[in-house]
């Protein structure tokens, strides 16, 4: 029974990756492919360990898929930032796009506070 | 647990593809990095299905060095994309980018 839940987690956590991947060869531009690559690597990624934890069924090996999914959880977000930043500053996130726009267009922070409303997107 | 390791290579394996047809075509630097991240994630859990399979933890290790190294590439490729050192020399990497 264990290993029949675990065959569905790992099953579950192999087709996010699938679903990821199809939204990166769809999706039109770079934030939103991002949106699509967060998906195998936060929930497919612990789908996986959940299934693996479920197989292995020993305390010490446990402790180590853990410290797996919190070095993950720690990891992605920085490299998600750090391209999402640099996408937006090159100019690759479509204006129209967004709904909240707290920056000008040269990548500084909007200085007169007009709550970024969607009208003022350029 | 053979029929969830058949299934689950054939939903990586399109994973891999799919990955590698948005680095080959993908338009920008920033898309093939985020690409190549999916690709590194789809095989962490490759390894980790291996595992799961397998019933063993020898590759468990390799799981660690990877969630705590792949995000160094994609930083330092974003960093690469966009220095904000001087607002001058931004317009010229937008071409760049194209390449």
């Amino acid at each position: 029974m264990i290993d029949v839940i675990a065959g569905f987690l790992l099953i579950a956590g192999a087709l996010m990756a699938t679903i990821a991947a199809i939204g990166i060869v769809r999706f039109p531009d770079v934030l939103s492919r991002m949106h699509s690559a967060t998906k195998p690597q936060t929930l497919g990624l612990l789908l996986i360990l959940a299934g693996l934890g479920l197989r292995l069924q020993d305390l010490s090996d446990i402790t180590v898929l853990v410290l797996i999914a919190l070095f993950q959880l720690l990891t992605a977000p920085v490299s998600a930032h750090m391209v999402g930043r640099a996408a937006f500053r090159t100019g690759l996130a479509r204006r129209e796009s967004l709904t909240v726009c707290e920056f000008d267009t040269d990548g500084t922070w909007d200085t007169e506070d007009d709550g970024g409303s969607p009208g003022t997107t350029r | 647990m053979t029929v969830v390791g058949t299934i689950c290579a054939v939903l990586l394996s399109i994973t891999g593809v799919l990955c590698i047809v948005r680095i080959v075509r993908g338009p920008t630097m920033l898309d093939r990095t985020v690409a190549a991240d999916v690709f590194v994630a789809a095989c962490a859990g490759a390894i980790g299905i291996e595992a799961a399979i397998g019933r063993h933890d020898t590759t468990l290790s390799i799981l660690v060095v990877l969630a705590l190294v792949a995000f160094l590439g994609s930083v330092s490729i974003a960093r690469f994309a966009a220095p904000d050192t001087d607002r001058s020399s931004r317009d010229d990497e937008g071409q760049e980018d194209g390449s």
